[in-house]
């Protein structure tokens, strides 16, 4: 086990240490103690690494994460786990704006609350959050699911594309071209999959959940939809 | 970008600390905006005392002797203040216009800061650091505060440029974002009989609010119209001499955590700041909620 105190090292000695973790490693388990809201805490990690924060993160904490397992003992500001490639990054408490934002891949759960633009423009990522979600969530989200056991703000899903949103709660408004869908039984099987994951199994069931996604019909420009734009 | 830090007090034991917490949890933020800095404190209110900060650019000029000009011309002993540029002016509270318009008489040249009961307020370019330093900020005491250091976007980098803005007696407000609609507003509060110091859009923002408290409205409901009527990105933070409100446009882009404990209700544009709050471990964090009015009155 590493302890990395962040107020004495300050954050370069660390995303340096972790950046250097390349490969096979012996340095698996890493404690960040004192975070103290500080940016771009384990930013870039490309290692098969467990990394516990212990408080809350500011701006950007595990952006571009690569492999590691970070978990977030507190809150974290906005952009967390942006533009993720894979690994898995749990946050405790409550994320702010654009959590999981452009993902590529892995798995973002946040046990709080989500603030608006959680999953904007992702790309393959599975986010699963045990509380709400903030307005203009998954904004022209490409592709992978969001799994919500509580509320949605307004215009989910607005301009969506291939990904998939599950929400059990209520949905203030969809964005333009997001609708509701049918639930079929490969996506019950997806949900309970995510639950599980998304440590949230306790809490809730799939058959809960209603299915949202895009209506297709903004794929291309046509004036008939101009309207809806 | 902008920061923004506030602080309410509710434990009386923190009063004596006001200061100091402010200019911590500010100088925090200096990386939000490097261009000037400013100061609102509240203290003393209820006391029968007014008070009217005043800022000059040849301080040694124009405060010379000033209190006693002031005192011969309204006729009551006024206690002066010097602290760098900045000067606070105390008067009896029934003789705070009266000393107003004397003092626009007397020194045309020196700009009010601020005017109330209990507001000072203290802005400079500068750092937050140097800013605080200038003022001798940390030593002050009060009952709620709140603090701005400015990234320039929307008007230029002057002294009364900077944050934050107050336009009514015991009022201030502090915005990080930028209006898009100001100038029609302005132009409607001309008409209203506000009057403006700048070209600056949080002025705006500030005297819109000020017009609706003269207009006998409640600062839960000026807050309100703010969503409506003003057009653009911000986070407002406002004081009055009770209260403390904050406010966030509906996109809600400008970054804003507030924590509160028995003690205080403290805001942050980020969770920085609050870090060294006492007991901020145990505190209840959240991110205020967009086009959502929030205040606290004592």
């Amino acid at each position: 086990m590493q302890t990395f105190d962040l107020a004495k090292e300050g954050l370069r000695a660390l995303n340096a240490s972790l950046h250097a973790l390349k490969g096979q490693t012996n340095m698996t388990e890493w404690d960040i103690i004192n975070p103290r809201g500080a940016h771009a805490i384990a930013a870039g990690v490309d290692a098969p690494v467990d990394i516990t924060v212990r408080g809350s993160t500011g701006y950007y904490c595990a952006g571009m994460n690569k492999q590691a397992t970070i978990r977030i003992k507190g809150s974290a500001g906005p952009g967390v786990a942006e533009n993720m490639m894979s690994g898995t990054v749990i946050i405790d408490g409550d994320a702010s704006q654009y959590a999981g934002a452009t993902g590529n891949g892995g798995l973002l759960v946040i046990k709080g609350n989500a603030s608006s633009r959680c999953g904007i423009s992702m790309k393959g990522i599975d986010i699963v959050v045990h509380g709400n979600i903030g307005h203009m969530s998954c904004f022209m989200a490409q592709s992978g699911n969001l799994v919500v056991l509580g509320n949605a703000g307004e215009a989910l899903g607005d301009s969506l594309y291939e990904a998939r949103l599950f929400v059990r709660g209520s949905v203030k408004s969809l964005g333009a071209d997001c609708i509701e869908k049918e639930m079929r039984p490969e996506h019950l099987a997806l949900l309970a999959d995510l639950l599980k994951r998304g440590e949230a199994d306790h809490k809730a069931k799939p058959e809960e959940f209603k299915r949202y996604g895009s209506a297709r019909k903004l794929y291309n420009f046509n004036i008939d939809n101009a309207a809806a734009y | 970008m902008c920061g923004i830090v506030g602080l309410f007090l509710k434990d009386r034991h923190l009063e004596p600390h006001l200061g100091a917490m402010l200019t911590d949890m500010l100088i925090t933020m200096t990386d939000r905006g490097p261009d000037s800095a400013g100061i609102a404190i509240y203290s003393g209110a209820g006391e029968g005392r007014a008070k009217i900060t005043v800022q000059s650019s040849d301080p040694g000029r124009e405060f010379a002797n000033l209190d006693a000009d002031l005192k011969d011309a309204i006729g009551t002993p006024v206690l002066m203040l010097i602290k760098d540029t900045h000067a606070v002016l105390e008067v009896p509270l029934g003789q705070l216009e009266a000393a107003r318009s004397a003092l626009a008489h007397l020194r045309p040249a020196v700009k009010v800061m601020s005017a109330g009961e209990s507001i000072e307020i203290f802005k400079e370019v500068g750092l937050p650091k140097d800013v605080a330093a200038r003022f001798g900020v940390s030593k002050m005491g009060g009952t709620h505060g709140i603090g701005h250091t400015r990234m320039a976007t929307e008007s230029a980098v002057t002294t009364m440029g900077a944050h934050p803005f107050s336009t009514g007696a015991d009022q201030c407000l502090v915005h990080n974002g930028s209006l898009s609609n100001h100038n029609g507003v302005r132009r409607e509060l001309k008409r209203l009989g506000m009057t403006f110091e700048t070209e600056n859009d949080t002025e705006v923002g500030a005297a819109f609010i000020s017009h609706k408290l003269q207009t006998g409205d409640t600062l839960g409901h000026a807050l309100e119209a703010t969503l409506t009527d003003l057009d653009g990105f911000f986070t407002f933070v406002v004081g009055t001499r009770n209260g403390f409100g904050v406010v966030r446009d509906p996109i809600a882009c400008k970054p804003a955590v507030m924590a509160e404990t028995d003690q205080y209700v403290a805001f942050g544009s980020e969770y920085r700041a609050l870090v060294n709050l006492p007991g901020i471990e145990t505190a209840r964090v959240w991110e205020p909620e967009p086009a959502t009015v929030y205040f606290w009155e004592r």
